[in-house]
C-alpha cells in the first residue's frame, strides 16, 4: 500500500539575479497516514520550504509532490485553493487568527468555503472550540486571549473541516513551556485520538519528542534519526 | 472587517465620499433646473409672435386665419401684464390667457377637473403654480389685487382685482419653474384694459405632428407676408434651444467641478483602501492559505470598496435630499431644485463605478499575493 504522501525528487531553487541559490536537493520522503512527523533542523535548512510543498502553497522546482493519491505539484492556484481547503489544516508560529473575529469566527472561516449552512458551522465551529478546551471563550478576540489560548484557536480553525492532514510550522516558537507543552499535548492526542497526520516543523528537541518519527533535514537534504527515545 | 480596523480613518472617508456625493446631488439638481427646457414638453408647439418686436402686439383677427393652415391643431393666446403683488421684490410673470385652449395645449399643466371648469368659466379667475401659491400662502377663493405696469383698467383704477380659482402643478418635476407664474382669463384682461383692445402678444399653436412644426411655422408667416402685422413663428423647441445654449455653460461648469471633486475623491479613496489593504496582507495571506480562491480574494478587497463607496454615497445623496428643502426655502421661492430620480441612479452608479475602480488596484495586488512570501513577511 502506497504512502498518505510521496515526495519525490523534490527540488527547489530560487534565483537571485544571476545567482541561483537550491534549498532543497532531490528530496525523497513518504509520510504514512496517521503518522506525527517532527521536521527538524537549523534555521535556513529548508523544512518551511518543504512544508510549503506538502501543503500546497509552494511548488517544486523540480519532482513530484503526491498526496491521497493525488499530484498537487501540478495543480492550477485555484485548484490547489480548492484542494487545501479540503485536505489540509495550517497552524503557524504566530496563530494568524483574524483580530476583528472572535474565536468562534475564526473557526468558522474555513466552513464558509464548505456548503454547510451558518448553523451547522456555528455548530461545528464550536465542537473544534470545545475539542481544543475553549468552549468558554468563544465570544472572545484574540486580543483577549493569551498566546497559548490563541494557538488553540488556530488548531480548531485547522481542525474544523476535517482535513486529511495538518501542517504545523513552530507551533510552540512562540510560546512559553507551559503553554508549549498544552499545545503539543493536543496536537498528539488529536494525532493518537483522532488520527490525524500531522507534519511539524520545529527546532526544538523537546517538541519533536511528542511525534512518531523524526526527520532532520541539512543545508536542503534530509537526514533520518529515527523514532524518539 | 478591514474597514472597522482603522475606524477613524475609514470614518473620515466616509465622510469624504458623502460630501462629494452631496455636492454632486445638489449640483445635478441645479443642472437639471437649468436644462430642463430640453424636455419633450412644448415639442408640438410654435410661438408666434410679431416680427417685429415681442412687445409688438398682433391683431386677435389672425386666428381665424392661422386655424385655416393645414397642420394646425389648435391655437392659445397670451399677453403679458406684468402685475405687482404688494411689493415689486415679489416679482412673478402674470400673463392673460385664453383659458381653454390655453390648458389645452399644455398638458404639462396639472389642474383639477373643477378648478379647470372654474378658470374657464370665471371672468376673473386666475390660476397658480403649487410653488407660487405656497410662497403667499394663496388657497382657492383668494382674491389677488395685482398692480398693473402697463394695463390700467378701464375703470381708471391701477389694481386689478383677480380671483384664485386653481392652483396647478407641473406634470413633471424638472418642469417644476413654471410652477411660479400666474395666468389669468385674457377675456377679462382684453375687456377692461384701457387700450389696446382685440390684440394678442403672442399666439401658441399646437401642430398635430411634431415633426411638421417647421413646415407649418413657414405657412404662418407666409400667411401674413408684406400685412402690416407680419409674424414670427418659432418651435417652442428652438426657442428652448437657443434658451438652453445660453446657459449651457452651467452644464459644462458643474461638470468641470464634479470632474475635480470625484478626481480627489478617487485619489484619497484609492489611497484609502490601498492602505486598508496593505494593512491587512498577513490576514489576506492566511484567507488564501486556508483555501480561498483567487477570485474570492478578489471580489472580498472589491465589495469592501464597493461597500465604502456604496455607504458614502447613499448618505451624500440623501444630505443633498434632505439640504434641498432648506436652500429652496432660503431663495425666498427664487430656486425650486428638485432632486429627480435620475440623480439617484447616477449617483449611486458614480459611486459603485468609482468603487469598482477605486478597489481594482489592491483588489489585483491582493489576489496576486503569492502566500509563501505574505507568510514570512516578505
Ligand atoms: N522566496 C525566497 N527567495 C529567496 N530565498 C528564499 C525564499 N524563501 C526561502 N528562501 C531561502 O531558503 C532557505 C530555506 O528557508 P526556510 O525553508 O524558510 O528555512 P527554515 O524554515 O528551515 O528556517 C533560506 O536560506 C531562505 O533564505
Ligand atoms: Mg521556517
Amino acid at each position: 500500500m502506497s504512502a498518505l504522501i510521496e515526495i519525490r525528487g523534490v527540488s527547489k531553487a530560487y534565483t537571485r539575479g544571476r545567482q541561483r541559490i537550491e534549498v532543497l536537493h532531490r528530496i525523497d520522503l513518504d509520510i504514512e497516514r496517521g503518522d506525527f512527523l517532527a521536521l527538524m533542523g537549523p534555521s535556513g535548512s529548508g523544512k518551511t520550504t518543504l512544508l510549503n510543498m506538502i501543503a500546497g502553497i509552494d511548488t517544486p522546482s523540480a519532482g513530484s509532490v503526491t498526496v491521497g493519491g493525488r499530484r498537487i505539484d501540478t495543480l492550477s492556484a485555484t485548484e490547489l485553493a480548492r484542494w487545501r481547503a479540503a485536505h489540509v489544516g495550517f497552524i503557524f508560529q504566530f496563530y494568524n487568527l483574524l483580530p476583528m473575529l472572535t474565536a468562534q469566527k475564526n473557526v468558522e472561516l474555513p466552513l464558509l468555503l464548505t456548503r454547510l449552512d451558518a448553523a451547522q458551522r456555528r455548530r461545528n465551529a464550536r465542537i473544534a472550540l470545545e475539542l481544543v478546551g475553549l468552549g468558554d471563550r468563544v465570544g472572545h478576540r484574540p486580543g483577549e486571549l493569551s498566546g497559548g489560548q490563541q494557538q488553540r484557536v488556530a488548531i480548531a480553525r485547522a481542525i474544523v473541516s476535517d482535513p486529511t492532514l495538518l501542517v504545523c510550522d513552530e507551533p510552540t516558537g512562540d510560546l512559553d513551556r507551559q503553554s508549549a507543552e498544552e499545545v503539543l499535548a493536543l496536537l498528539q492526542r488529536l494525532n493518537r485520538e483522532h488520527g490525524k497526520t500531522m507534519i511539524m516543523v520545529t527546532h526544538d528537541p523537546r517538541a519533536a519528542e511528542y511525534a512518531r518519527r523524526i526527520l532532520h533535514l541539512d543545508k536542503g537534504s534530509l537526514v533520518e534519526a529515527g523514532a524518539p527515545a | 472587517m478591514g474597514l472597522r480596523r482603522k475606524k477613524a480613518r475609514t470614518l473620515l472617508t466616509l465622510l469624504s465620499v458623502a460630501m462629494a456625493f452631496a455636492l454632486f446631488g445638489l449640483l445635478d439638481a441645479v443642472r437639471v433646473a437649468f436644462t430642463a427646457p430640453q424636455n419633450l414638453a412644448g415639442i408640438d408647439r410654435l410661438v408666434v409672435s410679431s416680427r417685429f418686436s415681442i412687445i409688438q402686439p398682433l391683431p386677435l383677427a389672425h386666428l381665424a386665419r392661422m386655424r385655416a393652415v393645414p397642420g394646425v391643431r389648435r391655437i392659445a393666446w397670451a399677453n403679458w401684464f406684468g402685475g405687482i403683488y404688494q411689493d415689486p421684490k415679489n416679482f412673478f410673470p402674470t400673463i392673460a390667457v385664453s383659458p381653454q385652449p390655453f390648458l389645452e395645449v399644455h398638458p404639462e399643466i396639472v389642474l383639477p377637473a373643477a378648478e379647470r371648469q372654474a378658470f374657464v368659466t370665471t371672468r376673473t379667475g386666475a390660476i397658480v403654480g403649487a410653488a407660487l401659491a405656497q410662497r403667499f400662502g394663496w388657497r382657492p377663493g383668494d382674491r389677488i389685487p395685482l398692480q398693473a405696469t402697463i394695463f390700467p383698467n378701464k375703470d381708471g383704477s391701477i389694481v386689478w382685482t383677480l380671483e384664485l380659482v386653481g392652483i396647478f402643478h407641473a406634470a413633471q418635476p424638472e418642469l417644476r419653474g413654471m410652477e411660479q407664474q400666474l395666468f389669468f382669463n385674457y377675456a377679462y384682461f382684453d375687456e377692461a384694459r384701457e387700450f389696446g383692445q382685440g390684440t394678442v402678444g403672442w399666439y401658441i399653436v399646437q401642430v398635430d405632428d411634431p415633426a411638421q412644426v417647421d413646415r407649418v411655422a413657414q405657412a404662418i408667416d407666409r400667411l401674413f407676408a408684406n400685412s402690416s402685422d407680419e409674424t414670427k413663428s418659432q418651435s417652442e423647441r428652438d426657442f428652448q434651444l437657443s434658451f438652453a445654449k445660453q446657459i449651457g455653460d452651467i452644464g459644462l461648469i458643474v461638470t468641470a467641478i464634479m470632474g475635480a471633486v470625484f478626481f480627489a475623491l478617487i485619489l484619497l479613496t484609492g489611497n484609502t483602501m490601498a492602505q486598508a489593504i496593505r494593512d491587512r496582507t498577513p490576514e489576506l495571506a492566511v484567507l488564501k492559505t486556508i483555501g480561498f480562491t483567487r477570485p474570492l480574494i478578489l471580489s472580498i478587497v472589491l465589495a469592501e470598496s464597493m461597500l465604502l463607496l456604496m455607504l458614502g454615497g447613499a448618505a451624500g445623496l440623501a444630505l443633498a435630499r434632505l439640504s434641498l428643502p432648506v436652500l429652496n426655502a432660503a431663495s425666498g421661492g427664487q430656486f425650486d431644485l428638485p432632486m429627480m430620480p435620475r440623480t439617484w441612479w447616477t449617483g449611486l452608479g458614480l459611486a459603485l463605478v468609482i468603487g469598482l475602480a477605486v478597489g481594482l488596484p489592491p483588489a489585483l495586488r491582493a489576489m496576486r499575493l503569492r502566500i509563501v512570501d505574505a507568510l514570512s513577511g516578505r
